[in-house]
């Protein structure tokens, strides 16, 4: 294992150390872990509050800050926070009008929020909705599945949702948005090689030389097929089409291509050149896009592309001022 | 069943799961995402230290301490479903060992929602609970809850990330499964003299 790292198990106190000190206008809370905007609690705003494991970064502490999320809870690499750090996040965001959890179906992260929301129900008054993403269309979603992962979408919910929350626009309004945002966002994924958990040193899976892994998703954890590796013509075509197979899209949607921490920029423009293609083809107009590395693995190398039906409401919501260290413009 | 027998069990425990840490992180990078050996350990390593930096009177208070160390500590899934184990334990100790894994037991089952054969923890825990209940000793559970664990590896995963991978998680141990078997060997070994059947605790 190489990595710039001191000891495997300080990680990601010693990221968030790092993010505090960078970024000055966030409050770290370090022993909860938890990265808040500075000027949090915001008075009659609807706090926004997301969390998941460490290892994708900049999701979801590099998205706090005006315009998108109130505070971020990072569990360790991979793994879900815990209730108590999800408590302090709901507790430090409150500003009188509620707090939305937005939280990604993993198991592990479901049931944490779900102890969370419980304990933040039993010791005060914060009302709290939970909004669970799931988008993956790589996984079929049945009673014999744990459901839809959430992946790409959650990048784009956060920014859509985040602007809705600083219009002030109340938590009811601020829940049925995001559920829409998730209902009309589909994604799918692509792994050409695995990824080191630091305290596993060791890869969390082979995936050998000239062959990649379909439908993967955020945490090593095997996809739907191995296939050989293949031209990023043919690799777009076999993440789009599944999507559009599941979902109908029109005229004006928002495409995003991610990276998954080990493929370059140029690697990615690559891809989406071949994505833009295919949708041309299907006659599917872009209205906006987003292309980079949002929604890492570790040093993963591969990519995901997201596609959002979008509407003139959630454009505009999707073009108002953002600014965090991740994600930021127009402010 | 007193809080030193209960911390004896706990302290096992935590001894096992250090020492088949790499392993059960090996499982769970088959099916999973390669944290269940690390999360348990570390886990399990704060609940020894919490209770012997303030040792627990009784047995339903070690219990909860034990639960509430979990949940705050482990994250991910295990987190959770551990915690709410001893938890509901701790309710229902006073009625003796088996009572109190039963009442645990129905806790991993709200909170987790899955069914026996999901391939998950409530394979191991299950029977054993049913050894239990049907009178046999610890011995035997802790040997049910092996034989459940065996059990999971031709099942196809229904719940937590291995259910991602559907008919490919077939052919693997169930890492949940196996450290859960582990908390019932534990439990043979440190409390089988003691039994563990219904009767009340003698402190």
């Amino acid at each position: 294992m190489k990595k710039l790292i001191n000891d495997p198990a300080d990680v990601v106190a010693d990221a968030l150390r790092g993010m505090a000190a960078a970024h000055p206008r966030l409050r770290v809370d370090h022993e909860n872990r938890v990265v808040l905007r500075g000027d949090a609690p915001v008075r009659g705003k609807v706090g926004l509050v997301s969390g998941g494991g460490s290892g994708h970064e900049p999701m979801h502490g590099g998205f706090v800050g005006p315009g998108m999320l109130d505070a971020a809870c990072a569990g360790e690499v991979f793994t879900s926070p815990v209730p108590d750090q999800m408590v302090a996040a709901t507790q430090g965001v409150d500003g009188g009008a509620g707090v939305l959890h937005i939280v990604k179906n993993y198991t592990g992260d479901v049931m944490n929020f779900e102890m969370a929301a419980e304990l933040v129900a039993a010791e005060s008054g914060t009302e709290v909705v939970t909004v669970v993403v799931d988008d993956d269309v790589a996984v079929t979603d049945s009673l014999y599945t744990a459901g839809r992962r959430g992946v790409g979408t959650t990048v784009l919910l956060e920014k859509i949702v985040g602007a809705a929350a600083e219009e002030g626009r109340p938590l009811a309004e601020v829940a049925d948005l995001a559920r829409r945002v998730d209902d009309t966002g589909r994604s799918m994924g692509v792994a050409l090689t695995s990824c080191t958990v630091p305290a596993a040193g060791k890869p969390t899976f082979d995936l050998p030389e000239g062959e990649m892994e379909i439908g993967i998703g955020i945490h090593g954890e095997p996809g739907r097929r191995r296939v050989p590796l293949a031209p990023a013509r043919e690799v777009a075509q076999m993440l789009v089409e599944p999507i559009l197979a599941d979902r109908t899209f029109t005229d004006g949607v928002i495409c995003f291509v991610n990276g998954l921490g080990g493929t370059p920029l140029l690697e990615l423009y690559v891809v989406y050149a071949e994505v833009a293609a295919i949708l041309e083809k299907a006659g599917i107009g872009i209205a906006r896009s987003l292309v980079g590395p949002y929604m890492t693995s570790l040093e993963m190398a591969g990519c995901s592309v997201t596609l959002l039906q979008a509407d003139d409401e959630l454009l505009r919501l999707w073009d108002a001022p953002v600014d965090t260290p991740g994600l930021r413009w127009g402010a | 069943m007193n809080a030193a027998q209960l911390t004896a069990w706990l302290t096992r425990f935590a001894e096992l799961v250090h020492a088949q840490r790499d392993e059960l992180t090996a499982l769970d990078s088959a099916i999973g995402d390669a944290d269940h050996g690390s999360n348990m350990d570390r886990g399990m390593t704060e609940v020894v230290a919490a209770l012997a930096e303030a040792p627990p009177d009784d047995a339903a208070a070690l219990l909860k301490r034990t639960g509430t160390t979990l949940v705050s500590k482990v994250g991910g899934a295990s987190g959770p479903l551990y915690g709410t184990l001893f938890l509901r334990m701790a309710g229902a100790i006073g009625d003796g060992f088996a009572p109190a894994l039963r009442a645990g037991f129905e806790g991993v089952l709200a909170r987790g929602k899955a069914e026996p054969g999901d391939k998950t923890m409530v394979d191991a825990l299950g029977p054993a609970c049913d050894v239990l209940d049907a009178g046999g000793s610890l011995a035997e559970a802790a040997q049910a809850a092996a034989d459940g664990r065996d059990a999971t590896v031709p099942l196809v995963a229904r719940k937590g990330r291995a259910s991602y991978l559907g008919e490919r998680s077939a052919g693997h141990q169930d890492p949940g499964a196996t450290s859960t078997a582990l908390l019932l060997q534990a439990a043979a070994e440190t409390l089988g003299g003691v039994q563990g059947q219904g009767e009340e605790a003698t402190p």
